[in-house]
């Protein structure tokens, strides 16, 4: 499943932009790949994220994944219900499941980004 | 990336990809990982009901010969001749330093002894054995035309009741027998690697798609579950079953690993045997212990534990506990530091995580007999 109106990253996460405001999430692909996961860490509202570095890991029963940010920026907002119960970036991971918003600092970043296709 | 023509396939392959399988290459073969149901759900479905394993990777090797039982007294650290007819051990391959070749079943049928091995390990196990042959012994390697199909679970009696009309009231756990299954003779075993109830059953090739049919016709009043290697392998470690390439290999000791109760000095000369004494009375330096974590984080293998900052042990196998909902692991860890209630810490990507050392097994209320 590919959504049309997000942009993506190489890392199989996906990027939707509101204003000044980028919602970042992972693809369908990228949780069929993880497998179950079991908890997300996410940096603390107020930090700087930088473009390409890690912000956060994802544990999978069988496997970590470190999250990398899109975009360089601030975080905004985490998603607590992800926190509290990570089940949900496997059921749902374009909706209930996102990560963390981002206030971006750079908006020519987003040319790096990839479209669907 | 693994040219997945080059994969071996079993003879349930195609059932796995019709299920909507995740498929990875392993020990040769394309097997799947997990079903869409996903490991948790495959896991708890084999604690609290029944599901289903292809397991035809594993390695099957025929024994026979009038010294078939000296050859496998020398070859392996448990005494073989305890066996009565149709009675299964859980046994090693030592080299001759004591560390492991592999782990094994030895079955013990009337006319012959039949091996089961891991199925990273066939040629080198088969190699191992055949460079030690004895004129009076045959060895015969029987993988790749004999399918495995594993049912685990407290309900796996009912399924394989409607199977055959064997008695199965009456078979104990670590015995086997040949049987009519789905109308043909099939050798299977009251055996498994989950710490459940359960049943595994050889079969020929051409009898897999008999099998398979039935044995998922049987388990669906059961709600049985199709269950891929993600959780045989979160099963097996709740239960502290070694794997081998993780918690055992060719370095270490069946001492240290906690698998003295399969070796029997007493039955005379194996190979192997004057190390692993020794490293019987000595003590080991290090062994394999369990903990559980006491804060939020997955053991990985490779990670280290560390006691006031210096390192106390490695892990070898890691998963969050779907039983259990919280991070378990096996860990080599120094003399010293080793005793259940040993509070240790996980290096966790620089962070030291509280865990603890704790008496096996994980999962307490396995059902196997």
């Amino acid at each position: 499943m590919i959504l049309d109106e997000l942009k993506y990253t190489k890392e199989h996460e996906w990027v939707l932009i509101e204003d000044d405001i980028a919602t970042v999430g992972i693809t369908d692909f990228a949780q069929g790949e993880l497998g179950d996961i079991v908890f997300v860490e996410f940096p603390a509202v107020g930090d700087s994220v930088t473009a390409n570095e890690p912000f956060g890991t994802i544990e999978a029963v069988k496997a970590v994944a470190e999250l990398f940010a899109p975009l360089s920026g601030t975080v905004e907002e985490t998603n607590s219900a992800a926190a509290d119960d990570a089940g949900i970036i496997n059921a749902d991971p374009y909706g209930k499941g996102w990560m963390i918003r981002i206030k971006m600092s750079d908006p020519a970043e987003l040319d790096s980004l990839l479209t669907p296709d | 990336m693994v040219d997945v023509s080059s994969l071996k396939k079993t003879p349930f392959h195609r059932r796995h990809l019709a299920a909507g399988a995740k498929m990875v290459p392993f020990a040769g073969y394309h097997m799947p990982v997990q079903y869409p149901a996903g490991i948790i759900a495959e896991h708890l479905a084999v604690r609290k009901s029944v599901g289903v394993f292809d397991l035809s990777h594993m390695g099957e090797f025929e024994v026979r010969g009038p010294g078939a039982l000296a050859w496998l007294q020398r070859m392996t650290t448990n005494d073989v001749s305890v066996l009565e007819d149709y009675k299964i051990q859980y046994s090693i391959l030592c080299y001759d330093h004591g560390g492991i070749v592999d782990d094994l079943l030895v079955y013990k049928l009337p006319d012959r002894y039949f091996l089961v091995v891991n199925g990273a390990n066939i040629k080198k196990d088969f190699d191992w054995l055949y460079a030690h042959l004895t004129k009076d012994v045959t060895l015969t390697d029987i993988s790749d035309e004999t399918g495995l199909l594993a049912i685990q679970g407290p309900h796996a009696q009912q399924v394989m009741a409607q199977l055959t009309d064997y008695d199965l009231d009456g078979m104990g756990y670590y015995w086997c027998a040949k049987a009519e299954i789905c109308g043909r003779r099939m050798l299977f075993s009251r055996t498994g690697y989950t710490g459940e109830d359960g049943f595994e059953i050889y079969c020929a090739p051409h009898d897999a798609d008999e099998l398979w049919e039935r044995t998922l016709q049987a388990g669906a009043s059961s709600s049985m579950a199709l269950v891929g290697l993600g959780a045989r392998d979160s099963l097996r470690l709740e239960m502290k079953y070694a794997l081998y390439g993780n918690d055992i290999d060719q370095t270490t000791n069946p001492i240290e690993a906690g698998l003295g109760w399969v070796v029997k000095p007493d039955k005379g000369e194996f190979i192997g045997r004057d190390p692993i004494v020794r490293m019987k009375t000595e003590k080991p330096g290090r062994r394999l212990v369990c903990f559980e974590m006491q804060q939020q984080a997955i053991p990985r293998k490779g990670y280290k534990l560390m006691k006031d900052g210096v390192e106390a042990g490695v892990v070898t196998s890691g998963i969050h506990s779907p039983s259990l909902e919280q991070g378990i692991g096996l860990a080599y860890v120094r003399q010293g530091h080793d005793r259940v209630g040993t509070e240790l810490s996980l290096d966790v990507r620089g962070r030291q995580l509280a865990c603890e050392i704790v008496k096996p097994p994980f999962y307490k209320h396995g059902t196997h007999r």
